[in-house]
């Protein structure tokens, strides 16, 4: 293995971590005292990471992506040297510039300029290495006119700007995000993605943590997906991000399923799968109570993010009329005219004379189209032809 | 913390940013800024030296008594000043220390400085009053620094033992005032040895068993008076009496640098 240290950046063996939080805040020694006396039952044992596994290699854009609480703020914290791991080894090879928050250490009294200094020491840059990265952190920031100036006279956009600034300007071999990969307007925050473009065309090691699939999928050649204190997967940014994504679905879903269950009607719809190629069918198993002797029909929409992608019903359709009970069918639906995302099923219970709604299901269910394409967005695979005039 | 890393360039630099940092922040906004650093000092000792010549007369017929005792508050207010920033230095950058990887021992070491460089300036108002009091100078007093060196060095070894202790028991900050009040009174600061003697001369023996009254002492024999100081080595003929102090000093250090090295791993997830 020994010859790998020139291509691994970070190696994770074998690590875990426990924390032992005190039931009763044990911050003084009259409660250390009594403590003593009934000992054992002082503390609680919490695991946020156990046995966890992986290599960075040099040049790896890496995601690593999780729920809140799945133990990815305590990885990094590990990986950043914060805290001391119970079990296991992390091997850094380079220097690492771990920013778990911005503008940790910044101090409202000193001018912009001194901030950067003592942000530089903090992270273990020399004063002339400092000197070096100086005027691309000041010119990214686009704060040239005020580095004299006091930090409190910032706005806090300029002081996020300076703050994030310092961290992708950074002249560290492995640098490492947490939850922030663009501040500032709209124009400022192209910019930072620009620029991390560049920095993965350049093949500068970044470890990078956060809640936006669509950054994974855009910039990680690697991710992993942590939950529940160990690693899901590790491999590729669209799997990992889509596994992530459909880890909320169930979620949610799970959520909606407590409400169906009170209606009268018992309206339902249960789809045979989360994730679907864009080839595959939707198969969606429908039933309701209808309310007695009225004629009903079901209207069917598919949404995405809010709004109306397809809609339709059952009216001349299907006759949903049963002598008593429940109605129970099912509808297929293609999926090749959808773009990859996730989309929403409404679904409502209607009086086919007078249009009565019966029930209706806001989130029916959330299902997936898998596949990443950069060349298309929006919920329609609509192709325009393009043509070259010259 | 090995050795060679405490005094890496890194370090080094880091600790310079901070006290640094420290120093700039003190003075902050202040129409005479850097100055007060001396003037301060320069007027607190003008009431003191008042008071000292016309209400205390404890030094009634003792040579330069009020510079004496001058010097003698000076090092005590280093003492307290060092243990006290020392002590709340890692809780009081708790939330950098939860963020950011970097050695703890710096913000301890940082505190400390701070109050090395205040040392320094109210030692120069010392030597103006000094002057101004007609003391001559001494050759003893190449051997000062020395007394300085340990004072800080004992000064920096509580300071590492009370940051540690403080991080998990916050009681340690009142239990500390209490006891320094305590130990600043069984010191021969305010009142000079001799009385504590003509009292009790075991006493006076068992005052000088602690590290900074020794210190005091010895400065004091060192810069301000020869003929008016009764130090260790006069009032103790035996010789593991007169090192015990020091010894003191030394398990001190052993001590807190075990103690602390111990528990800054854990320093993240404590405070």
């Amino acid at each position: 293995m020994s010859g790998n240290t020139d291509k691994i950046a970070i190696s994770v063996k074998g690590l875990s971590k426990t924390f032992k939080i005190p039931i009763e805040e044990v911050s003084g020694i009259k409660s250390k005292f009594l403590n003593l006396f009934n000992s054992g039952s002082g503390y609680r044992e919490f695991t946020p990471l156990n046995n966890i596994e992986f290599t960075i290699n040099k040049g790896d854009f890496f995601g690593i992506v999780g729920k809140n609480g799945s133990g990815k703020s305590t990885l990094l914290k590990i990986i950043a040297g914060i805290y001391t791991p119970n079990k296991g080894t992390v091997v850094v090879n380079g220097s690492l510039v771990p920013f778990i928050e911005l503008g940790v250490g910044f101090n409202p009294e000193l001018t912009g300029k001194e901030n950067v200094y003592l942000n530089g020491a903090l992270l273990g840059f020399s004063h002339k290495e400092v000197d070096n990265m100086y005027s691309d952190i000041v010119e990214f920031a686009e704060l040239e006119d005020f580095m004299e100036e006091r930090l409190k006279n910032y706005s806090s956009g300029m002081q996020v700007r300076l703050a994030f600034s310092i961290a992708i300007k950074a002249k560290g071999d492995i640098l490492l995000l947490d939850e922030v990969l663009a501040v500032g307007d709209a124009a400022f925050q192209q910019k930072c993605f620009d620029y991390f473009e560049q920095l993965k065309k350049e093949k500068r090691t970044m470890i990078i943590v956060t809640h936006d699939m669509a950054a994974v999928k855009r910039f990680c050649n690697r991710a992993l997906i942590i939950r529940d204190g160990h690693i899901e997967a590790i491999g590729k940014p669209s799997e990992i991000a889509d596994l992530y994504t459909e880890e909320n679905i169930e979620r949610l879903n799970k959520d909606q399923s407590k409400e169906v269950e009170k209606s009268k009607t018992d309206l339902r719809l249960s789809i045979q799968k989360k994730r679907f190629k864009p080839e595959e069918e939707l198969a969606a198993t429908i039933s309701y109570t209808p309310p007695a002797n009225i004629p009903t029909f079901i209207n069917f929409s598919i949404l995405r993010n809010g709004s109306v992608v397809a809609d339709y019903n059952t009216k001349n359709q299907l006759d949903l009329h049963v002598k008593s009970g429940e109605v129970k069918f099912k509808l297929t639906q293609p999926l090749n005219d959808l773009n990859p995302g996730t989309y929403d099923i409404y679904l409502s219970l209607h009086g086919l004379e007078d249009n009565h709604l019966f029930n209706q299901l806001q989130k029916a269910a959330t299902f997936m189209v898998q596949g990443y394409d950069e060349s298309r967005d929006g919920p329609l695979k609509l192709d325009g032809k393009w043509t070259m005039l010259n | 913390m090995k050795i060679s890393n405490i005094f890496s360039r890194k370090n080094r630099i880091l600790l310079r940013e901070l006290v640094i940092t420290d120093f700039k922040l003190r003075y902050q906004g202040s129409v005479l800024g850097y100055l007060w650093s001396l003037l301060k000092p320069l007027l607190l000792f003008a009431i003191m030296y008042v008071v000292f010549i016309h209400f205390l007369r404890f030094g009634e017929g003792r040579e330069h008594f009020a510079v004496s005792l001058l010097l003698g508050i000076v090092l005590w207010t280093f003492f307290t000043e060092a243990t006290g920033q020392g002590m709340q230095a890692i809780v009081s950058r708790g939330d950098l220390i939860r963020k950011i990887n970097f050695p703890k021992y710096v913000i301890v070491m940082s505190g400390t400085i701070s109050a090395l460089i205040n040392l320094i300036f109210n030692l120069l108002v010392v030597f103006v009053f000094m002057l101004f009091d007609g003391v001559d100078f001494k050759w003893t007093a190449l051997l000062f620094p020395l007394n300085i060196i340990e004072l800080y060095v004992f000064s920096l070894a509580v300071a590492f033992f009370l940051s540690t202790a403080y991080v998990k028991y916050r009681d340690i900050s009142h239990i500390w005032e209490v006891l320094l009040q305590g130990v600043f009174y069984a010191t021969p600061i305010l009142y000079p040895l001799q009385m504590v003697i003509e009292y009790s001369v075991v006493a006076a023996k068992a005052l000088m068993l602690s590290p900074i009254a020794v210190i005091l002492q010895d400065a004091r024999f060192n810069v301000v008076s020869q003929n008016d100081t009764i130090t260790n080595s006069q009032l103790i003929d035996n010789t593991a009496l007169l090192l015990l102090p020091h010894l003191l000093v030394l398990l001190v250090v052993v001590v807190a640098t075990f103690y602390f090295k111990k528990h800054q791993k854990f320093f993240a997830e404590t405070i």
